[in-house]
Order: C-alpha cells, then sequence, then structure tokens
C-alpha cells in the first residue's frame, strides 16, 4: 500500500527497522497524564535514566482528579498522591506542565489540540487509549502502555509494527439531530468492535470533509472502539483554520511552510489501501448503545435484539448483555428510563458539544430523581462556555456544572454510577463497571441526546424533543 | 540495563476464561489504577466479574490457582490502554495468554512485560478450554520455537504469532529498551529531518 497519510508520516519518522522487523519510530509529540505515567518515571529511575527530549513531552491531570471541590490536599488521599507523584516527576525532569493553576488545564486530548501542540503530520503517542482523537489533525496519534510511556521517555521512540489502512467514507448528508457521535457509533456497529485490529482507519467522505475539526475529534476518537489503534482525517482547509494562532502554532511566514508541509502529508488521490468501507450518511439515525460493548449499538427508534435472532458466541454475546443491562429483548430503546445523564469526555467535552447539548437543555428541566451533570473538558472550554452562558443554561435546566476532568468516563475520581444505575452518558465505553459501579449500565449516546434522556428522564429522539 | 531473558516456551496448567470481548476494565477495574505503583494487583485481576459469579469465576476455582496459561476467546484486552491490565494478570502467576485475538494495545503491554500471547482458531481456542475444564491438571506447552501449543500429549495445535514478535520472545528482546537506547545518533539525524522541529523553516 502506498501514498496514504500514514504511510508518508510513518516513514518521515522511521529511525530504523528493527532485526524483529518492527520499526523503531520517532513519536514528534508525548502526552503524559498523571495515571499511566508514575510507573513509567519509576522505571527509568531504577534504570538510571533520564528523559532525553524533555520539550517533546507534555503533562497535565485528568483522570483522577476531583471535577467539584479542588482544595488541595485533595479529600480523596490516593488522588492526592497522584498529583504529588506527577508534580514531582515533572519537576525533576524539566517537563512543560498544564496544572490546574494555569487555566490550560484539561482532558489530555483535548488540550493537546486547544493548544496547537497536536499538528498534521506528527506522530504522538500518549499512555491512554484515547490518543487516537488527535488524528483529526492528520497526525498519527496511538495509545501505549505505561512500558512504552517509559520507553518514550528515554529515547523520544516506540518499537511498533506499522498497520494497514483502512479507508472508511460517510458520503451523503447528515439529518438534523444527527451528530459526530452517531456516525462514529454507526460505523462500529457496522464493521464491529474487532474489526479495526491491525488497522488504521483513515475517515474521509463528504461528511467527514465538511465536519469541524471538534466533530472530527469526537469520530477519531473513538477509533480505538472499533478495535482501530489510529485513526485519521486528511488535513484540509478546515484543519489549518483551527489550528492557526493557537499558542503552540508557528506565526506568520513559519505557518506558510507548516501548511504547505501539511498538505503534502495529505493522502494522493492515487493512494492505495487495504481495505475500503463505504457508509451512507443519509441512512444514519441517533444512536444509542444497549449492550456492553460500543458495538452493541442501534438506532433511536430501533429495538433491542432477542438472543434467539442469533447463534453461538454471538448469542451468548447478547445474553452477557442484556443479563448486564436488564433489558427485555425485543423493545425498544426508547423510552428506557435513565437516573444519571453525564455530558463529558475527550470524545464529546468540547465546546460545540456543550453548545448542543445547551440547545436542548434550554427547553426543559430535569426532574427529581435523575442526576445530571456536565463536565467541561478543560478549563479553556468551562471559560469558554461560561462566557456564552451555557453554564447558566445547564445550571438553570438542573444539571451541575463542574471543573474539567475525564470524571465519570472512566469513575476514577469520586463521580460514578451507584448500584445498577442508568447512565445516558456522551462518553466511549459502555463496558461493564466502567462509570464505577460494578452493576452499573451505560447507555452511549451524543451529547445533544444525553440532554434530551435528562430533561425527559428516559431515552428519547433528541429529533422529537426539540426543533434542532 | 537488565541482561536479555529468552522466553522460548512456557508450560503450566491452564484457566479458561471464557468470552468474546472482555476489555481491561473487567481485567482490572480502574479504582485499583489509583495507586502509583503494579505491585497489588494480583488479586484484583477480574474482580468485578468474579464478585458478580460468586466464586463460579474460573479465577477463583480452587483447581486452577496454579495456572498459569489462561485460554480466552476472540477480541480479549480490548478497550483502555491500561498496562495494569497484563500486570495483574502476571501478578496472579499468569506467564501465557492463549487466545482466538486479543486488543492490540493490550498484546504489546503483554510483549513489553514478557508475558507470551498466541492465537489459535476458534473451535481449537474452545477444545483447549473444554479440555482443561474437564481435567485442570492437564500441562499446556505453548512452544515459541515449533509454534505449537500441546496439551500433554493428547493434542497438539499450530499457534500464530507475528514473526517479530516470536524472535523477540526467542533472543531475549521483548523489552524494546535496549533496542531503542542503542542509536541515539540515528534518532538525532531523523528528529533534525522532521520540519515541525525545526521551526518549519527549513524546506527540503
Amino acid at each position: 500500500m502506498a501514498g496514504t497519510l500514514l504511510d508518508t508520516v510513518w516513514d518521515m519518522h522511521t529511525v530504523r527497522v528493527l532485526p524483529n522487523g518492527q520499526t523503531q519510530l520517532f513519536i514528534g509529540m508525548h502526552l503524559v497524564h498523571e495515571v499511566t505515567s508514575p510507573q513509567a518515571f519509576q522505571m527509568l529511575a531504577e534504570r538510571d535514566l533520564s528523559v532525553r527530549y524533555p520539550e517533546r513531552t507534555f503533562a497535565t491531570v485528568d483522570h483522577i482528579i476531583p471535577t467539584n471541590d479542588r482544595a488541595r490536599p485533595y479529600a480523596d488521599r490516593m488522588a492526592e498522591q497522584m498529583l504529588v507523584a506527577i508534580e514531582q516527576n515533572v519537576r525533576e525532569n524539566d517537563l512543560p506542565f498544564f496544572h490546574l493553576g494555569t487555566g490550560r488545564q484539561g482532558i489530555v486530548h483535548v488540550i493537546g489540540p486547544e493548544l496547537g501542540l497536536t499538528q498534521p503530520g506528527m506522530t504522538i503517542a500518549c499512555g491512554d487509549s484515547h490518543t487516537s482523537t488527535h488524528g483529526a489533525f492528520g497526525a498519527v496519534a496511538f495509545g501505549v502502555g505505561t512500558s512504552q510511556v517509559r520507553d518514550i521517555l528515554a529515547t523520544q521512540c516506540l518499537a511498533v509494527a506499522k498497520p494497514k489502512v483502512r479507508r472508511i467514507e460517510v458520503n451523503g448528508r447528515l439529518s438534523a439531530g444527527v451528530y459526530a457521535k452517531d456516525v462514529i457509533l454507526h460505523i462500529i456497529g457496522a464493521l464491529g468492535v474487532q474489526a479495526g485490529v491491525g488497522f488504521a482507519y483513515e475517515y474521509g467522505g463528504d461528511v467527514v470533509e465538511s465536519m469541524s475539526m471538534e466533530e472530527r475529534m469526537t469520530i477519531c476518537n473513538m477509533s480505538i472502539e472499533g478495535g482501530a489503534r489510529v485513526g485519521y482525517v486528511n488535513p484540509d482547509a478546515t484543519t489549518f483554520r483551527y489550528i492557526q494562532g493557537r499558542e503552540y502554532v508557528p506565526k506568520d511566514g513559519a505557518f506558510n511552510h507548516a501548511m504547505e508541509w501539511w498538505r503534502s502529508v495529505a493522502s494522493r488521490s492515487d493512494a492505495t489501501y487495504d481495505d475500503r468501507v463505504m457508509i451512507d450518511g443519509d441512512a444514519i439515525a441517533p444512536m444509542v448503545t444497549w449492550g456492553i460493548n460500543p458495538g452493541q449499538v442501534v438506532a433511536v427508534d430501533g429495538f433491542i435484539p432477542s438472543p434467539n435472532d442469533f447463534q453461538g458466541a454471538s448469542r451468548l454475546a447478547v445474553e452477557e448483555a442484556l443479563a448486564h443491562m436488564q433489558f427485555a429483548p425485543g423493545r425498544g430503546i426508547a423510552g428506557i428510563p435513565i437516573d444519571v445523564a453525564f455530558i463529558g469526555s475527550c470524545t464529546n467535552g468540547r465546546l460545540s458539544d456543550l453548545r448542543e447539548a445547551a440547545r436542548v437543555a434550554e427547553h426543559g428541566r430535569v426532574p427529581p430523581g435523575v442526576h445530571a451533570l456536565v463536565v467541561p473538558g478543560s478549563q479553556r472550554v468551562r471559560n469558554e462556555a461560561e462566557a456564552e452562558g451555557i453554564d447558566d443554561i445547564f445550571r438553570a435546566a438542573g444539571f451541575e456544572w463542574r471543573d474539567a476532568g475525564c470524571s465519570m468516563c472512566l469513575a476514577m475520581n469520586p463521580d460514578k454510577l451507584q448500584g445498577s444505575q442508568v447512565c445516558a452518558s456522551s462518553s466511549n465505553r459502555n463496558f461493564k463497571g466502567r462509570q464505577g459501579s460494578p452493576t452499573g449500565r451505560t447507555l452511549l449516546m451524543s451529547p445533544a441526546m444525553v440532554a434530551a434522556a435528562a430533561l425527559a428522564g428516559e431515552v428519547t429522539d433528541v429529533r422529537q424533543a426539540t426543533s434542532v | 540495563m537488565t541482561a536479555p531473558q529468552v522466553i522460548a516456551r512456557v508450560v503450566g496448567c491452564g484457566v479458561p476464561v471464557r468470552g468474546n470481548d472482555i476489555d481491561t476494565d473487567r481485567i482490572i477495574p480502574a479504582r485499583y489504577l489509583r495507586e502509583i505503583t503494579f505491585e497489588s494487583l494480583g488479586p484484583h485481576a477480574f474482580e468485578d466479574d468474579r464478585q458478580s459469579q460468586d466464586g463460579a469465576h474460573p479465577m477463583d476455582d480452587p483447581r486452577f490457582s496454579e495456572a498459569s496459561v489462561l485460554v480466552v476467546n476472540r477480541n480479549f484486552g480490548c478497550g483502555s490502554s491500561r498496562e495494569h491490565a497484563p500486570q495483574a494478570l502476571y501478578r496472579r502467576g499468569i506467564r501465557s495468554i492463549v487466545g482466538e485475538s486479543f486488543g492490540e494495545i493490550f498484546f504489546g503491554n503483554c510483549t513489553a512485560i514478557g508475558l507470551l500471547c498466541v492465537t489459535l482458531p476458534s473451535d481449537q481456542v474452545e477444545a483447549v478450554q473444554t479440555l482443561v475444564e474437564e481435567d485442570s491438571t492437564v500441562v499446556l506447552t505453548v512452544d515459541l520455537e515449533t509454534l505449537r501449543v500441546e496439551t500433554s500429549g493428547t493434542a497438539s495445535y499450530s499457534a500464530s504469532i507475528p514473526e517479530g514478535v516470536r524472535g523477540s520472545f526467542l533472543t531475549g528482546r521483548w523489552d524494546a529498551l535496549g533496542q531503542l537506547l542503542e542509536n541515539a545518533d540515528a534518532v538525532r539525524a531523523t528528529s533534525r529531518k522532521l520540519p515541525y522541529l525545526t521551526g518549519f523553516m527549513v524546506n527540503d
């Protein structure tokens, strides 16, 4: 295969081919957060190594930090310990650190683009599987484990195998009330949660090309949910408009040189792919997951499947999902009562997500018995939303307005489901136990759909809830 | 630098954990990511699944308490990149995982800590699971030289693993850091060709 962005960027960052056939790949930008890095710094110390390119690693805190009371020391003793560890590690290694006091703290995949750190043509890695988000800019970006965080800190390189490339083309036009989240859930539902293993996903077609950067980030973010470690969109004028003027982006003449280079890394029109998939954008409806992985998803006017419609392992999977979710097979997904509504995460915690959810929220009020919270993806998103009065809209509708962090997407901080609560969530994973209660139940959907569910107290078609 | 440790085979009893798409949140729930070391993870592997099955999970079955080969199905270890998942399994005594397929980041994390993952076709995985369920004393041999999974003389299956990863285990270089540290000059040369690291002013 040749001529894709992945080929071009990969080749430029290849230091050498290792004896085992893997690539020694230079990592242009490394992002670290408090949870998957302390062991890596410890491993470095044990081997008496230092950080080789300290100017290419950027740190923030997102996973464990509280999103309400942020006074130090934190009430959560382990969160405090983790914060102390990252503070010490960035100090000792002289790494740029976007801590709470900088006004630039946030979910690592929200602040990278926001600050202009994320740029086309880069290789980007982070100890977090949603690093694929940065692929929205035409970067080759992927999640790694802690031993690999150590490898990058020590060498700025990784030993990795080059993936194949599957082009996923979404053509046509999305209907009102259908968002990027619905597109990626639809894709995962169509291809499955394992189809992407060994592949990078290149997203294109009319629908993706006409999307904003924030929408493209939502799509690329969930590539890993389809099994693909890397997902990307070719850089174009939309990309450059978003990037220009941001803090870490070259200015003036250098910006023009940069644009020239960024354009040159995009997949050529004659690029060849290992696989191609066509998706009809007109046919995509608002999507809601009914099961325990993101591929178990239906349109909001659809029905929960019955195990009887499947055989073998597929049947077992449906049975297991329904046993956990306690949903009757064959019932409509709309109308399922919810207990919690969560708007936020690296998938859908950006300003445009909050705007769309607020447009729905302003039409009603969260009923008693439903706990609704909005967690902006970054301090900057929070500030910009407040400047637009979005926080007031949410508060007036009965939502809590929080500080920035990962929060209830993975429930490492006190934001957790209790017992078997059902949560309408704009996050990325509906795995068993994901939102902090082993018996908790997660329904993934777009932020606007979460807002609609919050007001109705049940899963609701956002297209009917309000004139979107 | 630690000396290379060749891993050519893993020999031990098996423990079957059935199910497709078992994600890393299930292997180790996020509340155990709150520690700043991996040391105490072992007892918490599959904790919520074990609790929900009230002692019936294979990891709680005393027959499998000494097992070192985990036998799983499709897309095992999908989801979160947390290395805590293989670290928890390793600390629970698992040295090899035989499955139909693996989540990609999980597979890489296993390799990085010397936890050997190989794949078999789904029907063969299920045959091994059934065999081990019926007789937990069956000894499994995951052999990288012959590239086979053997079950105490009763059956032998041809296993798969990416050739490069196989080589890494056979040469003891599964921990990549040693190799990555070898050629700092070539790394610097690569970085100097990248326009975004040279201020975009050098145009080639």
